[in-house]
């Protein structure tokens, strides 16, 4: 178990390396100046360049990544270009809004697609299931952004229970934050939480034709008590999956949702960060979020190894 | 029901009824960060400008040059020396009392050598800028300077102090009526009244900046109050819904921006100034402005603001006349038209108006290839690559006739005539002599069709009904708060 634990982690390694050489230099390539993004139409050349200078582009790019990489192990994530302010700092206020909102987002899902899930497994074929499997076919196709907007009519502009966006920060109490995240983790979540729903109803409808249930019931258990004790634990294994899928990609993937409600979280300050050309700041965002799913994929190989023994030896 | 419940409460509150005393105020875009002296950014103003900082001199509402904390100001009789009287009394937020090596510190910085002010060129002038006494600066140009007022009026010239250098860009000490408060990165900044401000008291308490870059996003904060005023709102499509609602007042003003189709200069077929003139005939105005910004700007036929009292109405110059554009043409010998590119950045101006050109073009044979790139893309292909048949941009910067000037800038435009009328410019003081010249140099480029000239850019905002004293026009890109006030 130990040299396998070693191995992944030398290429967990590896990976983070090779990681870091294509996103520096992917981005090296990319046209533009923030310089030149910053000192606007009318300046003159050479205040660009001080300012190229002052910033430390006019090194050379190797110079560079070797600066970024020694400065990321001691936990300096260096300096924004544009906003002139350390890297590292400005993702975590950032991850303070987007971490919570994806946790919020996920545990809605959930909440929603367990029951859901299993209500319609237990009544297979039924007329609930086909409304179960219409409504969730609904929610996949429906945009989420488009949702948002739907939520923002209704519950902000008509009937002024929540504001449009915006996020007063966690320091100005709990609840108010919470507030503000709760529209856009439900229009978060409702595809979610379709997709799930459908997952949970699949692989349990699976484990239900399975042997071991028949098994179950013919020692005298009623189909609610062979399904709660035996087909729900072994139908969760794809659904666990699918789960760790959702959380990487709310974390990373709700820009969209965080523009319908100007909600200043992770994906804003890439998208903004692109389009000036702070490629520092995009390069720290960019590691971090390889370093977190790297992080997952290492520990899930390890959970799989501890379940199934084949795999220590291999 | 609601609205009954409201008026028996305010009635029963009566004339006890507090008054509103803060505003939050939506901005498409938030400021990088905030010292307006080291970057370009408009949002940087639009937060600082006339709120936080001030500078000798300031722009009013109508673009007129006013004392700043400068009380007034001497001119010697050659020009070439003004002595500026600062105004008592005067501190910043720090407490630390404005004298005159704060303007010394402030312009020398502005203009040294590792200087990273985007607008240098304000400073072109300056032979030395000394202290006289605490309170008496004196400035001396290498050669006279009628724009020297004006120029000092800018974002880029305000004063700072020596101890605040440092921390200018994240939390930012001016002398103006509001200080720096709070700054949550992506979502808004926060000023509150200064209680020691110099000038009159501002009836505002508190003010909010907040940041909505998505058109939908700031509409439904507009409808749900989230947002008190939009001054620059993102979407004019939707003001006519704004207009029809008591509840909101809709302002159109003018700004300084001259919205133009550049040709390059530079290459060829563009070269040619017949070639320039057809592309200034086969464009329709007024369709542009109708079709991509809903009818809000006014045509200009120079690279001049038509409220600015020196502006010559030189639209007849490059008329809609398709015809008279083939005819050019092919006295230019492109009697089956060209193709060329059309590079185009992000703003609606742009890519809205871009398929419009295209089409306006294409009706007199010439073929475009649309490109639609990013700012940090634009910037670097067009503005300093010069890799462009034609674009559309809008120059924001007052009184920018000047880059005229520069054969390097981005359109290439080479004129020692014109070049000559700059430099003359410059050198005179007198208003009514500037204006003559000024006159002669907006022709001189209409004349020339150095660009294609589109229209001034409107300035569409919206803003809660009971709010007075806002900008309407923008004659630098500020928010200035000093005069606004909820009425009831």
């Amino acid at each position: 178990m130990l040299r396998y634990a070693f191995r992944r982690l030398i290429s967990f390694a590896l990976a983070l390396v090779v990681a870091s050489l294509v996103v520096f230099f992917s981005l090296e390539v990319v046209p533009g100046d923030p310089a030149a993004y910053m000192m606007g139409l009318n300046a003159r050349p050479e205040a660009v360049e001080a300012l190229r200078a002052e910033l430390g582009l006019d090194r050379a790019p190797a110079q560079r990544y070797v600066a970024w990489i020694g400065g990321m192990l001691q936990g300096d994530f260096g300096t924004s270009y544009t906003y002139r302010a350390p890297v590292a700092g400005m993702i975590a206020d950032r991850l303070w809004v987007s971490l919570p909102l994806a946790l919020y987002a996920l545990a809605l899902s959930t909440l929603i697609a367990f029951p859901v899930g299993i209500w319609a497994a237990a009544r297979r074929g039924s007329a609930a299931d086909m409304a179960v499997i219409g409504t969730t076919q609904l929610g996949i196709a429906v945009p989420n952004f488009w949702f948002a907007m739907i939520l923002v009519a209704v519950f902000a502009i008509n009937l002024g229970w929540f504001s449009a966006g915006g996020f007063p920060g966690w320091e100005n109490g709990f609840w108010g934050g919470l507030k503000a995240l709760t529209l856009p983790a439900i229009a978060l979540a409702l595809p979610q939480a379709s997709i799930l729903a459908r997952v949970m109803r699949s692989a349990l409808i699976d484990t239900l034709g399975e042997d071991f249930v028949r098994t179950a019931r013919a020692k005298g258990l009623s189909p609610g008590q062979a399904l709660r004790r035996h087909a729900l634990r072994n139908a969760l294994i794809p659904v666990l999956t699918i789960i760790g899928l959702q959380f990487s990609f709310l974390l990373a993937g709700a820009i969209i949702i965080e523009n319908v409600f100007y909600l200043p979280g992770l994906g804003r300050l890439v998208f903004q960060a692109i389009q000036q050309r702070d490629l520092i700041v995009v390069e720290g965002v960019v590691m971090l979020l390889v370093f977190a799913v790297i992080t997952v994929t290492f520990l899930v190989d390890l959970a799989y190894a501890a379940v199934d023994p084949r795999l220590r030896r291999g | 029901m609601r609205y009954l419940t409201a008026a028996a409460f305010a009635c029963l509150a009566g004339a006890a009824a507090a008054q509103q005393t803060d505003i939050t105020i939506g901005m498409q875009l938030e400021p990088p960060h905030l010292d307006p002296t080291s970057a370009a950014a408009a949002a940087i103003d639009e937060v600082v400008y006339a709120n936080v900082y001030e500078g000798l001199t300031r722009f009013g509402p109508d673009g007129s040059v006013l004392p700043g904390l400068a009380e007034s100001w001497e001119i010697a009789d050659d020009g070439l020396s003004y002595s500026f009287t600062l105004r008592e009394g005067v501190t910043f937020h720090d407490g630390a009392a404005l004298t005159a090596d704060d303007v010394v510190f402030s312009l020398d910085r502005a203009r040294a050598e590792e200087s990273t002010n985007a607008q240098k060129a304000l400073f072109d002038a300056i032979d030395e800028v000394t202290a006289v006494d605490d309170l008496i600066v004196e400035i001396t140009l290498k050669q006279p300077n009628g724009a020297l007022l004006f120029n000092l009026a800018w974002g880029d010239a305000v004063i700072i102090d020596e101890s605040d250098v440092d921390t200018l860009t994240t939390s930012p000490v001016g002398t103006g009526p509001f200080m720096f408060s709070d700054w949550v990165e992506g979502d808004r900044v926060e000023l509150v009244r200064y209680p020691d401000y110099w000038g009159e008291p501002v009836a505002l308490e508190a003010a909010t900046f907040k940041f909505i870059s998505d058109p939908t996003a700031a509409f439904a904060a507009m409808m749900a109050g989230d947002i008190d005023a939009f001054p620059v709102y993102p979407a004019p499509e939707n003001l006519a819904q704004f207009e029809a609602d008591p509840r909101f007042t809709v302002l159109v003003g003018s700004t300084e921006g001259e919205t133009i189709l550049a040709m390059n200069n530079g290459l060829a077929p563009f070269d040619d100034v017949k070639v320039r003139e057809a592309v200034a005939h086969a464009i329709d105005r007024q369709a542009v402005i109708d079709g991509a910004m809903f009818g809000y700007g006014t045509p200009i036929g120079t690279h001049f603001a038509p409220h600015n009292p020196a502006y010559v109405d030189l639209t007849d110059l490059s008329n809609h006349d398709p015809e008279k554009a083939r005819t050019l043409l092919a006295e230019a010998g492109y009697p089956d038209g060209f193709t060329t590119t059309l590079k185009l950045p992000p703003p609606s101006y742009a890519r809205r108006g871009g398929e419009i050109i295209a089409s306006q073009l294409r009706a007199v044979g010439i073929q475009t290839e649309i490109t639609n790139l990013e700012w940090a893309q634009w910037l670097e292909e067009v503005f300093r690559g010069k890799d462009f048949g034609l674009t559309i941009v809008s120059h924001t910067e007052p009184m920018d006739i000047g880059i005229y000037a520069r054969p390097d800038y981005y359109f290439q435009y080479d004129d020692p005539a014109f070049r000559a009328m700059n430099t003359q410019l410059n050198e005179i003081v007198d208003p009514s002599e500037r204006n003559e010249v000024l006159k002669a140099m907006q022709e001189r480029i209409a004349e020339n069709y150095v660009n294609g000239y589109l229209f001034q850019l409107a300035k569409t905002g919206v803003a809660d009904a009971r709010i007075e004293g806002l900008w309407q026009n923008s004659p630098t890109q500020a928010n200035d708060l000093t005069g606004v006030r909820w009425t009831e």
